[in-house]
């Protein structure tokens, strides 16, 4: 009698613990509605970089006091901390390690430098916390290696340069001569690299007539465009950015260069309303994805319309690329949480679930539709144009503008891009998909 | 290259050389009055030339002559590198004066970071440039190529005065003569009743309106950014270093080397372009360790 109590006793001791570590399980398996949403976000707030991170931070604060003043997701805000890029690698990585590791619901959004980018993926990995990598746009940080927490919400250098060599093509058929002056450090080096083997893929009868890469931040390009005016090339390229192009093409400018040579500036969407009228009409321009304030397909969605209105009211700037980059992450982050809480009938998401949504997930910043691959890479379509004159600007405007769709500019999920470009044909520079943008 | 092309590349180098040698004579003065490398040099340079852009972008709303322009360059670079390296000496240095040279070169480097924050705080990030006065002042063409007059004329000749007006002052003026001695020997000059402390004030002034001057002359062609400070102090290290420690004619001659060597690498080995200064300088200290114009060292026993 007694061990049948006994026994009853242990059954219902064992079954009393499988049902609470189902309970746990559970609660394991479906977190809680947090809080808050902890956003790790860097920027370069010092330092030259800061050209493009300090108006995407203003972007973010303001984006982020909008979206929790109406609600953040079902009562839950957005709360930011920041790291400072500009800080250096050792430190920006280790404040980066300390807010990955905080308690509660949180997500990363990190980082310009691509060289971070390139440290921060796999940290973000063994932690099994998101990353989205918001500007850097080193093409390799995924090609490399599968990840299954991190995404890059932009586009990356391959579709950037890829576009940028057809948009040459297209505006300018003709040219027997090119020289490059990038910035001295990977993103000069590396886009050149693509944007060169594209070109010799395309038209491989173009000639290379001086490499130039003048130290980062260099006080002086004189030289720079003395050997150019003694070359002559049909084109220049520089895919430098900041205060390094500014200098560049102000001094280009007042020696008549611009005028001597068509130059091609994949990164001067950034630079046009500063330098003014030092830039003449038929320059090659870029937005480093399809964020333009004249965008005339664009210009009167109350969305992007309102953003822009604001964003110029508060720094007296329109925004730069870093800002249409940064309102992209944010809202690919929003939207994702969204769909993720939805897809599970309306409890909160694990981080898995988010991930797992952001693979597949298609989102809008402040420009056209853009949808991330299942190797955590958006494909975002690439704007390209060529500078005119308007009156009701003090600052050139860029026409003939062009829209180059992600599909037929990046790299196929699980290929090098550095090798993908030498495939190219030069039937692509006139793909039925390329389309004119406006008139 | 042919001598054309040499000729272009000795024209971009000596106008660069005028800028490097402006902003490496101040370094190289506190370098020979205390012995000390002034981190915060850099800064001088960085907000000389902040404060010339300003003070141009508010002039430009009055309708000035270029005469006026060019002219507030060197006002605002000399009053406010003066009042701000005389203040650095007179609050700060002053009273690390006796302590270890490395601390008074971490010293530097704290105001360094320091200002550079300051800098941020009034400039914000935005590119800052005074582009207006070398379109105003016109192009020349040498051999087919556009140069601008302000780079051709104005800063190598600025370099030149510089250098001769420091000179004459040195050997010629009351001042200037007492700075030398305090340069040669300290204790001894102050025994025979220089006053060191304003000496060093004095210099600290001279030489923080040297780098805002450089600055100065820099923003009309340069935009500048935060940081920019950081590489110009890195740059012009290498000249004092090149020149020996408080040459002043060694400075000119360094910086004037690195200049063309730099320029014709851009024509010849564009890869080496970053690294010529520094491959200038160890080739230079390789053969004469204590740079080019070093005297021999007094004993001191």
């Amino acid at each position: 009698m007694e061990t049948t109590v006994k026994r009853n006793t242990h059954l219902g001791q064992l079954s009393a613990f499988l049902l609470a570590a189902a309970i746990a399980g559970q609660a394991w398996a479906q977190p809680a509605k947090p809080q808050e949403i902890k956003l790790g976000m860097s920027t370069f707030m010092t330092g030259p970089a800061s050209v493009l991170g300090a108006p995407a931070k203003v972007a973010a604060d303001m984006w982020i006091e909008e979206f929790n003043a109406a609600g953040g997701i079902d009562g839950v805000k957005f709360k930011p901390t920041w790291i400072d890029e500009g800080q250096g690698a050792d430190k920006f990585l280790s404040e980066y390690r300390r807010l990955a590791q905080e308690p509660g619901e949180k997500l990363m959004l990190s980082a310009i430098s691509s060289g971070y980018c390139n440290a921060l993926a796999p940290v973000a990995e063994d932690l099994k916390v998101i990353n989205v990598l918001w500007e850097c746009s080193t093409e390799k940080v995924l090609e490399e290696r599968r990840y299954k927490y991190v995404f890059r919400t932009g586009p990356n250098a391959t579709m950037e340069m890829v576009a940028a060599v057809l948009h040459l093509l297209r505006v300018k058929p003709d040219f027997k001569t090119i020289a490059v002056v990038n910035q001295d450090y990977a993103w000069g080096r590396d886009s050149w690299e693509i944007f060169s083997n594209t070109l010799k893929a395309l038209r491989p009868e173009v000639k290379v007539v001086a490499e130039m890469f003048p130290k980062f931040g260099a006080p002086d390009f004189s030289t720079e465009v003395t050997r150019l005016q003694a070359l002559k090339p049909d084109v220049v390229l520089s895919t430098a950015w900041g205060g390094d192009l500014d200098t560049f093409l102000r001094q280009a400018s007042q020696r008549g260069l611009l005028k001597a040579s068509t130059f091609v500036l994949p990164l001067a969407d950034s630079s046009l309303e500063r330098l003014g009228n030092a830039i003449p009409e038929g320059v090659l321009v870029g937005f480093v994805g399809d964020g333009y304030f004249a965008d005339p397909e664009f210009a009167n969605d109350p969305t992007t319309k309102s953003f822009v209105q604001k964003f110029k009211a508060k720094t007296g700037t329109y925004p730069n690329f870093a800002v249409y980059h940064m309102v992209q992450a944010l809202t690919a982050t929003s939207t994702a949480y969204r769909q993720a809480i939805a897809a599970n009938k309306g409890q909160w998401p694990t981080t898995d679930q988010l991930a797992a949504t952001l693979q597949k997930l298609e989102y809008r910043g402040l420009s056209r539709n853009i949808r991330i691959r299942e190797d955590g890479q958006a494909l975002q379509g690439q704007l390209y144009g060529v500078t005119k004159v308007d009156a009701a600007h003090p600052f050139p405007i860029v026409g003939q503008l062009t829209f180059f769709p992600a599909d037929i500019v990046a790299a196929p999920v699980g290929q090098k891009s550095a090798e993908w470009v030498k495939t190219l044909k030069p039937a692509l520079i006139n793909h039925a998909q390329i389309k004119r943008v406006g008139n | 290259m042919n001598a054309d092309l040499l000729m272009l590349a000795v024209v971009d180098g000596l106008s660069y050389a005028g800028l490097l040698f402006l902003v490496s004579l101040g370094l190289t003065l506190i370098c020979g009055v205390f012995g000390v490398i002034n981190v915060a040099h850099g800064s001088l340079y960085a907000i000389g030339g902040y404060s010339a852009a300003s003070a141009v972008a508010w002039l430009l709303q009055r309708q000035p002559s270029t005469l006026v322009l060019v002219a507030s360059l060197f006002v605002v670079a000399l009053v406010v590198g003066g009042l701000l390296g005389a203040g650095l000496r007179v609050f700060l240095l002053r009273h690390f004066q006796d302590r270890d040279p490395i601390l008074q070169l971490l010293v530097t480097f704290a105001v360094f970071m320091v200002l550079e924050d300051v800098q941020r705080m009034v400039w914000g990030a935005t590119p800052m440039t005074a582009s207006e006065i070398t379109g105003r002042l016109g192009t020349s063409e040498i051999l087919g190529v556009n140069f601008m007059n302000y780079q051709l004329f104005l800063v190598p000749g600025v370099a030149l005065l510089a250098f001769a007006l420091l000179q004459i002052l040195l050997r010629y003026s009351v001042a200037g003569k007492q700075i030398v001695a305090v340069i040669h020997h300290r204790e001894v000059a102050t025994a025979l009743g220089i006053d060191a402390a304003r000496v060093g004030t004095l210099s600290f002034a001279l030489a923080g309106a040297l780098g805002a001057l450089g600055g100065a002359l820099s923003v009309p062609t340069t935009s500048f950014v935060p940081g920019l400070g950081a590489e110009m102090i890195v740059t012009s290290f290498a000249v004092v270093a090149t020149a020996g420690l408080g040459q002043i004619t060694g400075a000119l001659i360094a910086a004037t080397l690195i200049g063309l060597a730099r320029s014709i690498a851009v024509y010849t080995v564009a890869e080496l372009e970053v690294v010529m200064p520094y491959l200038v300088m160890v080739l230079v200290l390789l053969v004469r360790p204590h740079g080019l114009f070093s005297v021999a060292a007094a004993r001191k026993i």
